[in-house]
């Protein structure tokens, strides 16, 4: 019951918010598809697909993870240091590991909301890959790992400019490296090092690999499963010891 | 047999027990080896100046913050953020309006409940009730945001006792109402009152204290200045004040009766003579004015 309740609030927003939530989960990819995609990469092909069916999975995984992440920092800061909604969860008779992982579970539950918008944009192009269980489990599994980052970050941070800041360090980079416009396998040796060590790799990667037809590769699950133990669990010990 | 009982009658007495807790911010004490016991049913406030540090006692004693050393229990329970047992038995209402903008009045209240594991059908009698005991039914399909703060307190306050607490912990609850909204809150706090609950609020209003309070606790730097009946505590100082400018600055003097107040007062010109409040006793105990951070 007590774990529904955090669920049944993001519900309650989510409704309310619909068209909002909707309309800004469209906005940043529909112009990454128009201008990387459809403008400029119109007559390409990478790694043997065109550009835009190579794209679309990298903007998948992008938008999961952006609105994972955007739906549990930016509300979970504002509820903590500005209207202070936080407390009425650490003041219940909630456990702390009840509240973590209603809040993850939402964001990632959003993050796949925001997934499947770019499916039905790209099916309305007639754009179509090919979307299967362990695709959705994978985009899943990415919203977790974006989505407790965004718990801790939340926690972390101690006011709503620096948060800006940690997604301009931290989720910036990786909308941009992580093989999500182009195929990290021509960057240096040393920096394909660092991007293959990062998270969204493995989702672009990953989804990428079964939107054209691929084998599901396990690396990718694996990795992203254990950023989101680990990433998970520091929410949780931040969250003893965060000050409303 | 005898020790159990007399600790059990203590334990039924002292709803709360706060022992030699700490807090430091930077080094600096906000909170500073305070100690004091809450009896079970009473109005008890927590009365200073800003920066006395009561909002800071208040986080602690609802496992909002953590003290650096001391212990407070609550019921015989030592507090803990993890520890469900002790939060089922307290309601809390803080300084500010911490509703979530985006829900209406009732979602409100019905996510306290599921947060508290309150069975459907009783919490659909709880919300429809409390909604008419605080006048707020007919505002229950309204956003929280397009409340005004008094409605916005009665909320929090109904939201509080929704799953029916031992203890109710109020941090400034008629900070910035309106002179009807406050008195209402005051009404509804001495209803709970009534039915058993302990009260424990914080305050820099002299007259809510008075007017609420049967003990009260006066703070001043993170310390405790004294502990006690409010109309004792002001007996103690002395029933009337004599308030006079002495060098531009405005003195008080304080007297048991009223005659001596009077003999005082002939010898001297501009003065201005009232019965004691609370605020006189915290000037003779600290120098300080409740209302401002200056010394008189």
């Amino acid at each position: 019951m007590r774990f529904k309740a955090v669920l049944w609030e993001e519900w309650i927003v989510f409704k309310r918010k619909f068209w909002k939530i909707t309309s800004s989960a469209m906005m940043s990819p529909l112009l990454y598809m128009i201008a990387f995609g459809w403008g400029m990469g119109k007559d390409m092909t990478v790694e043997g697909t065109p550009y835009i069916v190579f794209l679309i999975p990298g903007i998948i995984a992008l938008s999961t993870m952006n609105t994972s992440y955007s739906a549990v920092a930016v509300l979970l800061n504002i509820h903590r240091l500005y209207d202070k909604t936080f407390e009425q969860y650490l003041i219940a008779p909630i456990s702390i590991y009840q509240i973590v992982s209603g809040k993850v579970l939402a964001g990632a539950l959003r993050g796949i909301y925001a997934g499947f918008i770019i499916i039905a944009v790209a099916r309305l192009f007639a754009v179509n890959i090919i979307i299967s269980l362990p695709f959705i489990l994978l985009m899943f599994v990415n919203g977790l790992a974006f989505a407790s980052l965004g718990f801790y970050a939340a926690l972390v941070v101690n006011s709503h400019a620096d948060m800006n800041r940690f997604s301009t360090y931290v989720i910036m980079p990786m909308t941009f490296l992580c093989g999500t416009f182009f195929s990290p396998e021509k960057m240096p040796q040393f920096i394909k090092k660092i991007i293959y060590f990062l998270p969204l790799t493995h989702a672009s990667q990953g989804l990428r690999t079964l939107a054209t037809g691929g084998n599901f590769k396990m690396t990718n699950l694996i990795v992203l499963s254990i950023y989101f133990i680990i990433i998970f669990l520091l929410s949780i010990r931040q969250c003893y010891k965060v000050t409303a | 047999m005898i020790i159990r009982s007399i600790y059990t009658m203590t334990k039924e007495k002292n709803m709360i027990e706060v022992l030699n807790i700490n807090k430091s911010f930077n080094e600096k004490k906000a909170v500073d080896n305070l100690s004091f016991r809450i009896e079970q049913g009473s109005i008890f406030g927590l009365l200073g100046p800003n920066g006395a540090g009561k909002t800071t006692t208040f986080r602690m004693m609802t496992a909002l913050l953590k003290q650096d050393s001391g212990n407070i229990f609550i019921d015989g329970k030592k507090i803990d953020r993890d520890e469900d047992s002790i939060k089922k038995n307290f309601g809390v209402v803080s300084q500010h309006f911490s509703l979530q903008s985006e829900m209406k009045v009732w979602e409100i209240l019905e996510l306290h409940g599921m947060l508290h594991n309150i069975n459907k059908k009783i919490r659909k009698n709880k919300i429809y009730n409390l909604l008419k005991f605080s006048d707020l039914y007919a505002d229950r399909d309204k956003l929280s945001k397009n409340l005004s703060g008094g409605m916005k307190r009665k909320l929090m306050l109904i939201r509080a006792i929704m799953h029916e607490p031992n203890i109710l912990f109020l941090d400034e609850p008629t900070a910035g109402l309106d002179p009807i909204s406050r008195r209402d809150i005051w009404a509804l706090l001495k209803e709970l009152k009534k039915k058993g609950l302990t009260v424990v609020f914080t305050t820099h209003y002299i007259e809510e204290a008075e007017k609420l309070c049967d003990e009260i606790l006066l703070m001043h730097k993170g310390k405790k200045i004294k502990k006690g009946i409010p109309k004792d505590l002001i007996k103690k100082v002395g029933n009337y004040t004599v308030e006079t400018y002495e060098k531009g600055k405005l003195q008080c003097y304080f007297f048991k009766a009223h005659k001596e107040s009077l003999d005082f007062a002939e010898k001297r010109q501009e003065v201005n003579i009232r019965k004691s409040n609370l605020e006189d006793v915290f000037i003779k105990l600290t120098d300080v004015r409740l209302g401002d951070k200056n010394e008189i």
